[in-house]
């Protein structure tokens, strides 16, 4: 026991390797919110006049909301005023044109992040949107997506270039009025990722948008839109990280999915924002609203997660299952150290016919902090033959951390079958023994367990990123063998 | 090789081993009987460093180095191998990538190179053949709803692989049937070398029948009370452990302590 927590601790502590500044100069508002800020930030993204108005009636509409306190976290207070909502990296020219014109310092930046952006060098096979701050950057791969017909661009140009698109489909998954952070998001939101699959398509590669926080006392808002058509296919990837600070700063994201008829979207998130030291100072609020409608009839929506950052996280990628015979599936790992907090699960509403889902949820808590998962599977009336399968496993590593689930299920179709399964183990003395015995250090055991464990959440990463986030475990987990 | 002196340990404070001495050479293959409970296992683990016991007296060396100032993982490189009584489960942990990252942690040890996946996936499937376990339990996870017989097997792939100077095998032999019997007594025959000794915990001389012991002893109520060659494990047989006055660790003299 003693020994498994002493390792266990000390494999907990390493340092965040993303936590670098860029020093670069930026177009940075003074921190508060009103509808003027709202009108400036439109302005210069020279977005149309129906998206200013859109913003204006989300903000109204906040304003009269309440923010939520029915989570499993606990945090200071946020003050709306004191955030500024808008930062980017100033630059010659409106929009870079190509790589090019991309400034020097952001493209180390990236680099330094894993995430090349230069043509000879971009990671092969994946397309990538480096969203900073509050602005998109560059995008790669254009050309040869456009070839294939998918469109793969900034919201931002999404809402100049293809109006009528976004019209349509913004809002229709997420409305503003979903909840509060949803609310402000669609008041304020910067910029984020487009991506429209044509008719028949198959995504000839892995999109990804790689979002970096690097501005104090900003706030990032950023608004994702993938629309799958008739018997189209896309597999998207998220990553994200944020510079070491001693204040928490706010990021409160919407993603939104639709996918029609046959059509099938994939999304994974490897989420590393700066969790806060060890000592639980600063670390980034992670309010998000996830959600994939799937209208049309034998469609699929999957969700893959793997959190092991920022201090408070917030977040139920979610499916409305509204086609017959729809699919819907949600994969996680969320693992918690130090003073972290997670509160995150998943919705699964199924309307269709012969609708079904599968939640597989690991979480992982370690060091003092807190893994919830909640999740909610409903039936509607019209849900004839839907089923579920939840299996929902929590891992403890040491004593003085926490693990809840919160499974509700509601049900107005009695031919609906829902299955439940749930487990709490810890990494035991015996299996730290064991593979101590066979030579292996006890930070390697560790690790390896937890992999173990998150298992069948990895292999429904695209293969270049389980690798990734396999280390990323690791890292996350320094210090925990105590 | 292995030099046991006036080892006490002890649990939540209550003491399990009240005074081991052994010595163990090269070459040598050493059975442990004993009833239950008289501290067969504990000693197997402490032998291994298992910090659930607590070593309050004595000494442990190997070779001549002084195994008490050694974690679990540094005395396993140093060739130290326990086959468990109880194997535990690692869920989704394979099999073979557990054994690799045990080899290399060994090779490194040594300063040898790693093994990649390939060679050791060639590697582990022969010694698998060896101990008569179909490959595909490479690819399970560790123990992973392995029957008892199979963990058992899978104890010796682990002894195989890992060539250690010191086996340790706590009742390798319990709950085999008697064709496994024969394939774990093979491979640990296998193990036998000049440059390596074996401790065998057990309470059957039948598994004496197949690996023959050079010494066997009796150890009861945290003590070793009888030594002899493999004609004694045939007189306990025959006997039981009454006649050497232990019966169960009721029975066990505590006073000397
Ligand atoms: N972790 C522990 N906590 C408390 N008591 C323990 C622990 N481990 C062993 N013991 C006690 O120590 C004594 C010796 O146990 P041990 O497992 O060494 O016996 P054994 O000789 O291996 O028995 P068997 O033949 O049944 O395997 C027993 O009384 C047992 O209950
Ligand atoms: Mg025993």
């Amino acid at each position: 026991m003693a020994t498994t927590d002493k390792e266990v601790n000390e494999l907990i502590k390493r340092e965040y390797e993303h936590g670098f500044v860029t020093d670069i100069e930026a177009d940075t508002f003074e921190p508060g919110l009103n509808e003027d800020v709202i009108a400036r930030l439109s302005a210069i993204k020279k977005e149309p006049e129906w998206m200013l108005e859109w913003r204006l009636k989300a903000y109204r509409r906040w304003l009269e909301m309440d923010e939520p306190d029915w989570a499993h976290v606990g945090y200071p207070k946020i003050d709306y005023n004191s955030i500024s909502y808008y930062s980017a990296p100033k630059r010659k020219e409106d929009m870079p044109q190509s790589l090019d014109e991309v400034d020097p310092e952001l493209l180390k930046t990236y680099e330094k992040l894993g995430i090349p952006l230069h043509e000879r060098e971009k990671l092969a096979g994946v397309a990538v949107d480096a969203v900073f701050d509050s602005v998109s950057v560059a995008t790669t791969f254009k050309e040869p997506l456009a070839k294939a017909g998918v469109i793969f661009c900034s919201i931002s140009e999404a809402i100049q270039d293809y109006p009528e698109l976004v019209k349509k489909y913004l809002g229709s998954v997420v409305p503003a009025g979903d909840n509060f952070f949803a609310g402000l998001n669609s008041a304020v939101f910067s910029d984020g990722t487009f991506v429209y699959v044509p008719k028949g398509v198959r995504c000839p590669m892995e999109l990804s948008t790689y979002f970096r926080i690097n501005a104090a006392n900003t706030g990032q808002f950023e608004r994702t839109l993938i629309i799958a058509e008739d018997s189209s296919y896309v597999s998207y990837l998220e990553g994200c990280t944020a510079p070491m600070r001693d204040e928490n700063q706010l990021h409160a994201a919407v993603v939104e999915l639709v996918a029609l008829d046959d059509a099938q979207i994939k999304y994974s998130t490897v989420q590393n924002w700066y969790p806060g030291d060890e000592n639980g100072k600063g670390g980034i609020f992670n309010f998000v609203t996830k959600r994939g409608a799937a209208i049309g009839k034998n469609s699929k929506i999957s969700w893959t997660q793997v959190e092991t950052g920022s201090a408070v996280t917030w977040k139920y990628p979610s499916c409305v299952l509204r086609g017959d015979n729809s699919v819907g599936e949600f994969y996680s790992v969320a693992l918690t150290n130090n003073f972290q907090q997670a509160d995150t699960g998943t919705k699964m509403i199924h309307l269709g016919k012969n609708t079904s889902s599968t939640i597989i949820s690991k979480g992982i808590s370690a060091g003092k902090s807190s893994n919830a998962y909640r999740g909610l599977v409903k039936f509607g009336p019209g849900a004839e033959g839907a089923r579920n399968y939840t299996q929902c496993d929590s891992l403890l590593i040491g004593d003085r951390c926490g693990a809840h689930t919160f499974p509700y299920i509601e049900s107005k179709n009695k031919s609906a079958i829902v299955e439940h399964e749930a487990t709490t183990s810890k990494v035991s003395d015996e299996q730290m023994f064991l593979c101590r015995q066979r030579g292996i250090d006890p930070e390697q055991a560790v690790s390896m367990i937890v992999n173990g464990f998150c298992k069948e959440v990895f292999k429904e990463l695209p293969m270049e990123f389980a690798v990734e986030a396999g280390k990323l475990l690791e890292v996350s987990l320094e210090g925990s063998v105590g | 090789m292995l030099s046991i002196k006036n080892l006490h340990a002890s649990v939540e404070g209550e003491e399990i081993l009240k005074g081991i001495n052994l010595e163990i050479k090269a070459g040598e293959v050493h059975a442990i009987m004993g009833p239950n409970g008289s501290g067969k296992s504990t000693l197997s683990q402490v032998l291994a460093g298992n910090e659930t016991f607590e070593v309050t007296q004595g000494e442990i060396s190997l070779n001549g180095e002084n195994l008490l100032d050694l974690e679990t993982e540094e005395r396993a490189r140093e060739g130290i191998f326990l086959a468990f009584q109880y194997p535990v489960e690692i869920p989704g942990v394979s099999n073979l990538q557990f054994l690799r990252t045990a080899v290399n942690a060994m090779r490194t040890h040594r300063g040898e190179p790693e093994m990649n996946a390939a060679e050791f996936m060639k590697l582990a499937k022969e010694v698998s053949k060896q101990v008569d376990l179909d490959p595909a339990f490479l690819k399970r996870g560790v123990n992973e709803g392995f029957s008892g017989g199979e963990k058992k097997r899978n104890e010796i792939l682990q002894a195989l692989l890992l060539q250690p100077k010191l086996a340790i095998l706590d009742e390798t032999d319990s709950g085999l049937d008697i064709d496994a019997l024969q394939v774990v007594s093979k491979g640990v025959n296998a193990l036998r070398a000049e440059d390596r000794a074996i401790l065998m915990v057990t309470h059957y001389q039948r598994l004496l029948n197949h690996i023959v012991p050079d010494h066997v002893h009796v150890l009861a109520g945290g003590r070793i009370v009888k030594s002899g060659g493999r004609e004694l494990a045939l007189e306990l047989e025959e006997r039981g452990y009454g006649w050497l006055g232990v019966k169960d660790e009721e029975a066990t003299p505590s006073a000397a302590s």
